[in-house]
């Protein structure tokens, strides 16, 4: 019962963080039809923006809470900004191109942003792992079952920044003028675009709110983990769009539940039996959803226009 | 290209739209091929012709969802040729397109209020709501339901609504009458002649010859890209020609 329990605690503060980068996955399907498998990378680099600038505030004295708000505030920043670059210049030109034209840039970006980081030429970070600091100091915030079950202050807190993000995303999208824009688009740019809508603004906007939330994700894998390196991006990232069809891509609700199963399948069999079979259980999962449905949980079955 | 009946069909002076040897291709295919036309102000022109013949083509390339391969489009004497949509609805162009273009999951409500996605004036928009509602009663009893539950008759009455939502004085409406009931029909091309009564000039494209012409005070009827014919709309329904392509007689 208490290890159970325990799974279940790990579990959902794993897939709280897979769902904030399935989103990112999910909205830019969304809006552009298109599998950003860059994702994954934009998220490895916010940790990199979080890591450097936590090395500077340790110099510094130590993390309070404004300087951990600091490090979140400017790798969302950093990610935004990428995202937006990506967006401009690789995406963009490619709109009006068949659909894999963009995919395959899109893998192109990922392992050019994942090798990349692995040279050490000036600031990039080399190959080997590096230690995320301790931002949040780890202690107990709740034992149960006479100190069998523990749940963690960042769990906690990583639960909350997630949940908070995902309603605020929720908020923007059904109840702003900006949200209204974007379902428009999302459904088709061209009518969107006939009643005004700088549809390549909403896209571009929707690209650095997905860039954004991964870099938050990114930050509390690194205080859940510890470990940073180049390629975590591809393997989370792997995960979290994994989540994101499960839940049936391009549905916003649909990612944060396919993410949270996920997470929680994957804690169990490391919980339950070995942690070498946790990929493939999370794949296996996935082809599971898509035998008995295709559209993923939440996803509307479409007719795919010839 | 041949006119007809050219007595009793003095067209406005004023020019709104003119397109001038516009060609529209996709890829190697030709859809439009040097058509000239125009639109003055006040007017309904309608665009008839068979499927294929490049009416709707014509339409996107006028409203910038289509860039041209060649020729010039001007509105209110301003080339906007290749312009993108998004800026034309500020000049005052709206364009229902072909199949409605509604967003089933956004409500009705919701639907409207996109129409009038770049207007500042709330007061303005809360009476042009109330106008196309006083317009299309039926959408207020739909307000809240998502626009993908109405029927094909009410998802036309809000692509039109949509666009009037913002304030045009060029309205572009693609096959209006498609798919729906002859009540439902009428209902609608009655108020075309009210918007058009209100100074909304309209360039119609229809496949029901018929009931275009009988709107419309200038037509001009395409065949494989190319303008086959042009006149007043009354004048072209006593056309032998038309009257044995298009009105099946």
């Amino acid at each position: 019962m208490s290890d159970f329990l325990q799974h279940v605690i790990n579990g959902l503060s794993a897939g709280t963080i897979y769902a904030l980068v399935a989103l990112g996955y999910t909205m830019v399907y969304g809006v552009l039809k298109l599998i950003n498998f860059a994702h994954g990378d934009v998220m490895m680099m916010g940790t990199y923006v979080g890591y450097a600038s936590a090395l500077q505030f340790k110099q510094r004295g130590g993390f309070g809470m404004a300087s951990v708000l600091a490090i979140f505030f400017l790798s969302m920043a950093a990610c935004a900004a990428v995202g937006w670059l990506i967006e401009r210049f690789a995406y963009r030109p490619l709109r009006e191109k068949p659909k894999l034209t963009a995919l395959i840039t899109a893998i192109g970006i990922s392992f050019a942003v994942s090798y990349g980081f692995q040279m050490d030429w000036g600031f990039l970070p080399g190959p080997n792992p590096r230690a995320f600091p301790e931002v949040i100091r780890r202690q107990p915030w709740l034992t149960l079952l006479d100190g069998e079950v523990t749940l963690w202050n960042w769990q906690v807190i990583s639960f909350a920044v997630a949940l908070g993000l995902m309603a605020g995303l929720q908020y923007l999208v059904f109840r702003t003028r900006f949200g209204r824009a974007m379902r428009a688009v999302s459904h088709d740019h061209r009518t969107a675009a006939l009643l005004g809508i700088h549809t390549d603004r909403v896209i571009a906007v929707t690209f650095m709110l997905g860039s954004a939330l991964a870099a938050g994700a990114g930050i509390l894998f690194a205080i859940k983990d510890v470990k940073i390196e180049p390629l975590m991006g591809t393997q989370q990232g792997l995960k979290a769009f994994v989540a994101a069809v499960i839940g049936g891509i391009g549905n916003v609700p649909g990612a944060v539940v396919g993410a949270v199963l996920l997470g929680l399948v994957e804690e169990f069999v490391v919980g339950y039996t070995a942690s070498s079979w946790r990929d493939a259980v999370a794949f296996g999962f996935l082809i599971l959803v898509l035998l008995l449905r295709p559209e993923g949980l939440f996803g509307r079955v479409t007719a795919e226009k010839v | 290209m041949s006119g007809v009946g050219s007595a009793g069909s003095e067209r406005p002076a004023e020019l709104l739209l003119e397109c001038q040897g516009l060609h529209v291709a996709y890829g190697a295919i030709q859809a439009v091929r040097g058509v000239s036309l125009s639109v003055r102000k006040g007017e309904v022109v309608a665009l008839i012709g068979r499927n294929g013949a490049g009416k709707t083509s014509l339409l996107r390339a006028v409203s910038g969802m289509l860039r041209p391969a060649d020729g010039r489009i001007t509105l209110e004497g301003k080339d906007i040729t290749g312009m993108p949509s998004h800026l034309l609805v500020a000049r005052g162009m709206a364009h229902a397109p072909e199949g409605r273009g509604i967003f089933p999951n956004l409500t009705v409500e919701e639907n409207l209020g996109l129409g009038a996605w770049l207007r500042t004036d709330a007061d303005g928009v809360a009476a042009d709501e109330a106008w196309v509602l006083s317009l299309f009663p039926r959408l207020k009893e739909r307000w809240a339901a998502a626009a993908g539950t109405l029927s094909g008759g009410e998802q036309q009455m809000l692509a039109i609504s949509r666009a009037l939502m913002s304030r045009p004085r060029l309205l572009l409406l693609d096959e209006p009458s498609l798919g729906l009931a002859p009540q439902v029909i009428q209902l609608i091309f009655r108020i075309l002649a009210d918007v058009n009564g209100k100074g909304v000039s309209i360039l119609l494209v229809e496949q029901n010859a018929h009931l275009a012409l009988n709107l419309a005070g200038h037509a001009y009827v395409l065949e494989t890209g190319e303008v086959a014919m042009e006149g007043a709309g009354k004048a072209l329904l006593q056309s032998e020609d038309v009257r044995r392509a298009y009105l099946g007689e």
